[in-house]
């Protein structure tokens, strides 16, 4: 297999890149695997490496019904954190932090993971009390973060208004210095090079129309192209439609799919070099390597599948930006877009054993999956390989909302991210 | 020489208004009529910016919104710069000052260019995410240089000075676009009585008449165009929009459109103008009738200077004056393109030839070409070009008449300006927005707007139809349609004459063979804003990245600022022919808003600064400002915060507030809190269905608190509620809570008892209320009472009410305490609030009366171990879990909400965080809030926590810190130690006690 | 942005004078003491969420405070009727 490197793009540019080898194979799939991942976004992709790669679980199949990564992966604004308040989400996020770290050496392909560190601003004495609690938690669990002043923010940040013109002044802010973002497509595409490297089948556009249920476990699914294939376990990895496709398997998930919008500006000169995030005023900001500011939109309250939302969704988000960035007023919006999102109740994912046996769900990540694509897909992919789930999954079983054993992160999640 | 493209005469400028503006630091002239590209071509400047990977110098290609490269740095000073504007839809004005994005030390000579052309052959689509990843460190190095180099243009340093506006509108049509199409259909809907609103995004109406030489109606198309805009304009029902461009189409027939009011006078609105206004637009029925872009080709080197669209090359001549070059050749699939070359040739400069890729056109058009001499050179392709910095000449071959290779001999041509046409390509981008799926015609060789659920219809070139006589046909149609859907007469409206000009058969080709295979062929550029090539789409597909959104993204194709208008079409074609499949096997783009991109100020509108969110006041807030409070935001509320005196530090100031109020009397503006009026005979049912505690035997007179909770058993809101009458209560809420509590009765009355008599009013705003408090307040408040109220000890008792009339002012006074002292809480008519608080002060002055605001209020409630929700719950701790559960009645028969869900396994588990007072060992030390507790100090990280600080200040009155926090099991751990690890590395040890540190038996507000 | 008609108001109203309170015809349970965990935690928090026709609930808070349901496409984003607390829906996914 091919090796990424600057000599190899020397060597293919004398033969015109005329020979560089395909990225993934493009298989017909067999009658069988040991587990099927449902899904080929970034989670469902990360599973697939991570059980090839760490679990030893080769015979290992990707349905996708349309392009890989082309889901919330393609479409969400690439912040990486990991400062969650509660052990239990600090440390999956955590968990994702460290692999993201070393993620373009281990997957042999740059996802431009750039850690230029990541701003939470607090606005009123509760939002700085919540990010004094935030900050002290993540310490003792282990995890970078500092309570920054007006003062400190602005010198991080001196296009921020930190003004006591603004309606609601900046206060303060925690600080992670090890958060940032990363290319999304890369992402997918490194784990799906990863994956298929290590023999896992990719089967894009290709729909899993329904699983296939015996005795109240499941035995493989139903797909629209290449008809019924087997699976000893089948992991649902499909944000924005695990509703959907809860319901074929015949129970509900305590979830909304809802739109989540996100915009950029047109590429301009670098002049923002940190993510910036307000629960308060409620928008955030970064700036892409392209030049552009990547700007995530709030959830729109009503349950959408038509990656769209509401107008006014996008205005708030702009008004927003404009409050925080004021020398953003004549720089331009270019392009606007919708994901879906899987909304639990309690801002935190589910990972999760489910009423029919040997299917597992991994869903609900909400607005911020995408910082948790490797420690999501790590974990999953642990939990496929054991039939058991991981202990940093264990906390996030469907079942909590049973139970009652809610872990309430909507002060973290916070912002739509 | 000035303007020497610029001919004698022709053209809608207007030669007798000279405009001189500045490009890169020079100066130039130009007539009022031009955009700065037709201005800059007129002047004869070639290159107008670098490319973004390959800094390859570019020109201007195209006439319109279209354009990839003369994305223009404008404005004069710093707080007026605006990036990227395209210079093909800037209007000139005069004192304009404008640059080119990149390029260094000029955009002429750029160093980076001579990098691009060593490294760009390592430089392939994806090339960044196969290096740069070793050493993982020097990723942030790679990176910066990366950064550098991207972006176009520069957001100003300063504050925007100008305005924006928005305006919202409902109309019964609008029409988009003001081609000949969209004129008539607007026409027809205005005539029978429609309300219309008609945007076009350029400064005339007119579309493709404003460069067409066409006659239209037997005259001028000018002057057809200006006849029926005069109308229009004089119709009241009809809004004529020029310089609006419609960017979104939303659901529900929602239209966002963006007007340029004065973008083309200066560089700054002038005094009292907004610069931009936004409408929204809310319209029963849409035509869209967007027109068509016109394909350029893809072939070798064809991003050099002088290479350009065949119909701007027509526009820049027809409508601005301006013949962009000397020697032109035409390369065509189409006859419509051989206008270009006609308008050439009538402009008196050179056609070299007409290179078309058919084999056998023969059109009237082609044969106007032939009349004039032209050399018509057909089944053939302008392979490459040649030039740097301008095109020099052209290699042109004969090709296969499928087009997909070279057949003969390359031969050269002199030329510098390559005019090119693939085609036309139907602008559906607004079709799109909504979710609707483009369709490919063969026919038309584009995609057409598909099935929609708006109420949408097309008029036009949008359909394919790119004839005039066709545009104006369907355009009527659209207004007759639009009318009856609209439940209007039809009306007579004539479409006027047109000449019909026979065409023949177009050539479906995209990208022209070369004599080398395309990964060796000259670079032949599909995206030019993104530097995206025909051999990188090859690549891409090659690679495996075979979807069309993964060509899109591997390349960066479509992601430039001119979205693709010009290159997807071509890019998929090329993905198509190496997947050996069809354009639409490979499927389609989708659009998204914007259409063209729009000014975020111009979307914000003036809902920023003070008017971001509302700010609400007291009635008493002038007082505050007076007497130099600090304030706090809570909610929409200003709030004051504290009230220091002069030199007086903050904790100075709390100190002095809280030690007034616990030794005499201090006053409290609680006006904020949220009142709710709940009425009918049901009321009290109802209180005890949304409350944890018991409401059947309030009395009226008497008040109560309550916690409520949500389903799931966790605290979120709390009060004191009221009896007024047996059937109507005074319901209190958190500050900033009101309207979520109002809205939550209201969706339990609706939706789940609606047999429930019973009303709710917000009445907030109604009421002002001032709380005095401490040992003097009866004092004070007796002498404010006007006739003879008792309000002694045992006739007006702990949780009381009286109705009276305070300082002259009837007055609802209410005997609570949130401080433990001895308190009133006296509620007046809002109006009568500034006056009753002043009297008051008239009054108190002989006992010191000390306002006191939100953070005195916190520390003495805090002293007594009262919750403040939102501060010290957090969604997840149950009245239990706060140690209050004499506020919960388990034995009221009707299961009151948040009962069951307090009762699930993990709610009634041992070891739950519960609220503790914290206290210090060193009672000096105040802990800060949100401290995490630990039983080992010791342990290594991560460290296992078992609770956290939600409520700590220094307590004047105690001489030492107060906190409450949570801890593990705290309300059974009483007297044990806890520690909080801080970040400053301090580890301050703690003993859990009781919440309430002052007058445990609450003797204080006893007297 | 939706244009939603108020069946109390008898008018088209923009969708910014009215907030989603999710899935209608979600009934409390008569005996909620009775319920099991599992019972009572599908009441609060388990959902449809189906992709097409869903029947939900819209508050006109900035209007007349009503709440009301609507079925709406989940896809398309049409709303196809609107009736009043209590009514049942005449258009029902097959």
């Amino acid at each position: 297999m091919q090796q990424y490197s600057g000599f190899g793009l020397l060597k293919h540019s004398l033969s015109h890149h005329e020979n560089w080898q395909r990225v993934w194979r493009n298989p017909t799939p067999k009658k069988k695997y040991d587990v099927i991942i449902v899904g080929g976004g970034g989670h469902g992709l990360a599973t697939a490496y991570y059980l090839a790669k760490q679990f030893g679980v080769t015979n290992v199949a990707v349905i996708e019904k349309g392009y890989l990564g082309g889901g919330n992966t393609a479409r969400n604004t690439t912040i990486v954190r990991s400062n969650y308040l509660w052990d239990e989400s600090a440390h999956l996020y955590e968990h994702a932090m460290k692999l993201w770290e070393g993620l373009s050496q281990d997957l042999n392909y740059n996802v431009m993971f750039s850690q230029r560190g990541c701003l939470n601003l607090g606005h009123t004495l509760q939002d700085m009390r919540d990010i004094e609690r935030r900050v002290n938690a993540n310490r003792l669990n282990g995890i970078d973060g500092e309570v920054l002043d007006a003062k400190q923010v602005s010198e991080i940040v001196p296009i921020l208004d930190c003004s006591d013109n603004a309606r609601y002044p900046v206060m303060g802010a925690s600080w992670q210095p090890r958060a940032g973002v990363a290319r999304h497509d890369a992402v997918a595409w490194g784990f799906a090079r990863g994956a298929d490297m290590h023999g896992v089948d990719l089967i894009q556009q290709t729909e899993v129309t329904d699983f296939i249920i015996e005795d109240g476990t499941v035995v493989g699914v139903k797909t629209d192209r290449y008809g019924d294939i087997k699976a000893d376990r089948v992991g649902c990895v499909v944000a924005g439609h695990s509703s959907v496709m809860a319901a074929k398997a015949g129970f509900e998930l305590p979830l909304e799919s809802h739109p989540l919008q996100a915009l950029v500006s047109e590429p301009i000169k670098p002049i923002l070099d940190t993510v910036v995030m307000s629960n308060h005023v409620h928008g955030y900001a970064s700036q892409s390597d392209k030049g552009d500011l990547v700007i995530g939109a709030g959830i729109d309250s009503y349950v959408g599948y038509g990656q769209r939302g509401s107008y006014p969704t996008i205005e708030h988000t702009v008004q927003a930006i404009v409050e925080m960035f004021p020398i953003f007023s004549r720089v331009r919006m270019n392009r606007q877009w919708g994901g879906i999102v899987d909304t639990c109740p309690d801002a935190c994912p589910i990972i999760s054993k489910t009423p029919v046996k040997n299917l597992f769900f991994n869903c609900g990540w909400g607005t911020g999956g995408f910082k948790a694509t490797p420690g999501s897909g790590n974990v999953f992919a642990a939990s496929l390989a054991k039939g058991e789930m991981h202990e940093m999954a264990e906390p996030f079983s469907m079942f909590r909302f049973h139970n009652g054993a809610l872990i309430d992160e909507h002060g973290a999640a916070g912002v739509a991210h | 020489m000035s303007q020497k493209n610029r001919l004698q005469s022709g053209g809608r400028i207007d030669r007798s208004k000279p405009l001189t503006f500045t490009y890169n630091g020079k100066q130039f002239e130009g007539f009022a009529g031009d955009t700065l590209a037709s201005a800059l071509l007129a002047n004869g400047v070639d290159i107008i910016g670098r490319s973004f990977k390959y800094s390859r110098p570019r020109g201007i290609v195209a006439a319109g919104a279209e354009e990839p490269n003369a994305v223009m740095q404008l404005g004069a000073t710093e707080a007026t710069q605006v990036p990227n504007v395209r210079a093909t839809q800037q209007e000139l004005f005069s004192g304009l000052v404008s640059g080119s994005t990149n390029g260094w030390p000029s955009v002429d000579n750029d160093i980076m260019g001579l990098l691009g052309k060593v490294g760009g052959k390592m430089m392939p689509p994806g090339f960044y995410y196969k290096t740069f990843m070793y050493p993982a460190t020097m990723w942030e190095t790679y990176e910066k240089v990366i950064r550098k180099a991207a972006g176009l243009g520069r957001s100003p340093n300063e504050y925007d000075p100008d305005t924006y506006d928005k305006v919202n509108q409902h109309a019964d049509l609008v029409v988009v676009g003001a081609g000949p199409a969209g004129l008539i259909a607007a026409l027809t809907a205005a005539r029978g009585g429609a309300r219309v609103i008609i945007a076009d995004e350029q400064n005339e109406f007119g579309g493709s008449l404003l460069s067409s030489k066409e006659s239209v109606d037997g005259k001028a198309a000018g002057a057809w165009v200006a006849g029926v805009v005069k109308e229009l304009e004089a119709n009241e029902n009809v809004i004529v929009l020029p310089r609006s461009t419609v960017n979104g189409y939303h659901d529900h027939n929602f239209l966002t459109i963006h007007q340029r009011m004065t973008d083309h006078i200066a560089d700054r609105a002038p005094n009292g103008q907004v610069r931009q206004r936004y409408h929204r637009v809310r319209s029963k029925w849409v035509v869209l009738a967007t027109g068509a872009h016109e394909r350029p080709l893809v072939f070798g080197n064809n991003d050099v200077p002088g290479c350009m669209v065949a119909n701007a090359v027509s526009t820049y001549i027809n409508r601005y004056g301006v013949v962009p070059g000397n020697e032109l050749v035409l390369m065509t699939t189409n006859d419509n393109a051989y206008r270009t070359a006609i308008d050439w040739h009538d402009a008196g400069r050179k056609v070299q030839a007409i290179v078309d890729t058919r084999k056998n056109p023969t059109g009237a058009l082609v044969e106007a070409a032939r009349e004039r001499g032209i050399t018509v050179m057909t089944g053939s392709a302008v392979i490459d070009v040649q030039g740097s910095k301008r095109v020099t000449g052209v290699s042109v071959a004969p090709i296969s008449e499928d087009g997909s290779k070279v057949t003969g001999s390359v031969k050269k041509l002199s030329a510098d300006t390559v005019a090119s046409s693939g085609g036309w390509s139907p602008v559906i981008h607004l079709s799109c927005h909504t979710g609707s799926k483009p369709v490919w015609n063969e026919d038309v060789l584009g995609f057409l707007p598909g099935k929609t659920v708006q109420k949408q219809l097309t008029a036009g070139a949008i359909n394919g139809t790119f004839n005039t006589a066709g545009a104006l046909e369907e355009g009527k149609k659209a207004g007759l349609e639009a009318l009856s859907k609209l439940g209007l007469s039809a009306v007579e409206v004539e479409v006027p004459a047109t000449t019909e000009v026979k065409e023949s058969k177009a050539m479906a080709l995209f990208h022209v063979p070369h004599t080398k295979p395309t990964s060796q062929a000259p670079k032949q550029f599909v995206d030019y804003q993104n530097d995206v090539t025909a051999a990188g789409i090859e690549l891409a597909c090659r690679e495996g990245f075979e979807s069309i959104e993964h060509v899109k993204r591997y390349t960066a194709m479509g992601f430039g600022t001119d979205q693709g208008k010009l290159g997807n079409i071509n890019g998929m074609a090329v993905a198509a022919k190496v997947l050996n499949q069809t354009i639409p096997q490979t499927g389609t783009t989708i659009f998204r808003p914007n259409y063209t991109p729009i000014t975020f100020g111009a979307i914000a509108g003036r809902d920023c600064g003070a008017l971001f969110d509302p700010e609400r006041y007291s009635a008493m807030h002038k007082w505050h400002l007076e007497n130099g409070a600090k304030f706090e935001d809570v909610g929409q509320w200003k709030r004051p915060w504290y009230f220091p005196k002069a030199g007086e530090s903050m904790q100075e100031a709390l100190n002095r507030e809280c030690l007034a109020t616990r030794e005499s009397i201090g006053i409290l503006d609680a006006s904020t809190l949220g009142k709710i009026d709940i009425q009918g005979k049901d009321a009290r049912e109802f209180l005890g269905r949304v409350y944890s505690n018991a409401w059947a035997k309030l009395p009226v007179g008497k008040c109560r608190y309550g916690l409520m909770l949500k389903e799931d058993g966790m605290v979120f809101d709390d009060g004191v509620t009221s009896c007024l009458a047996e059937n109507h209560f005074l319901m209190t809420t958190t500050s900033g809570g009101a309207a979520t509590v109002l809205n939550w009765l209201e969706f339990y009355h609706q939706t789940e008892w609606p047999e429930l008599e019973v009303y709710f009013t917000s009445v907030t705003d109604h009421w002002a209320t001032m709380t005095i408090s401490g040992p003097n307040s009866r004092k004070l408040l007796e002498e404010l009472i006007d006739g003879d109220v008792d309000v002694s000890k045992d006739s007006f008792k702990f949780m009381d009410w009286k109705p009276m009339s305070v300082a002259g002012v009837p007055a609802r006074v209410f005997r609570i305490s949130f401080t433990g002292e001895l308190s009133f809480e006296i509620n007046v008519q809002a109006n009568y609030g500034l006056h009753v608080w002043e009297k008051l002060f008239e009054h108190g002055a002989k006992y010191d009366l000390t306002p006191y605001g939100t953070e005195t209020m916190h520390i003495l409630r805090a002293e007594k171990g009262f919750i403040i929700a939102g501060q010290d719950t957090d969604g997840s701790v149950h009245p239990y879990d706060l140690g209050m559960g004499w506020a919960v009645s388990m034995n009221k028969p009707f299961s009151f909400i948040g009962k069951r869900g307090m009762q699930r396994e993990d709610c009634v588990r041992a070891e739950r965080k519960q609220m503790v007072g914290i206290k210090t060992i060193d009672p000096n030390v105040v802990l800060p809030e949100g401290a995490q507790a630990v039983f080992d100090p010791t342990a290594s990280i991560p460290m296992p926590m078992v609770g956290h600080i939600s409520s700590s200040y220094w307590s004047a009155c105690l001489g030492r810190s107060v906190a409450l926090g949570f801890v593990k099991g705290g309300l059974d751990k009483m007297g044990e130690k806890v520690y909080y690890p801080l970040v400053d590395g301090r580890i301050v040890e703690a003993e859990i006690c009781s919440p309430i540190f002052l007058d445990p038996k609450g003797e204080r507000q006893n007297v | 942005m939706f244009y939603i008609y108020c069946p109390y108001c008898g008018e088209h109203r923009e969708e910014e004078e009215f907030h989603n309170h999710g899935q209608a015809h979600i009934e409390r349970p008569a005996d909620p003491d009775s319920c099991t965990d599992e019972e009572w935690g599908n009441y609060m928090f388990f959902r449809k969420s189906p992709k097409g026709l869903h029947h939900e609930i819209w508050d006109h808070v900035a209007g007349c405070r009503k709440f009301f349901n609507v079925t709406r496409d989940t896809v398309t984003y049409e709303i196809k009727e609107v009736y009043k607390m209590g009514e049942q829906p005449k258009v029902v996914a097959e």
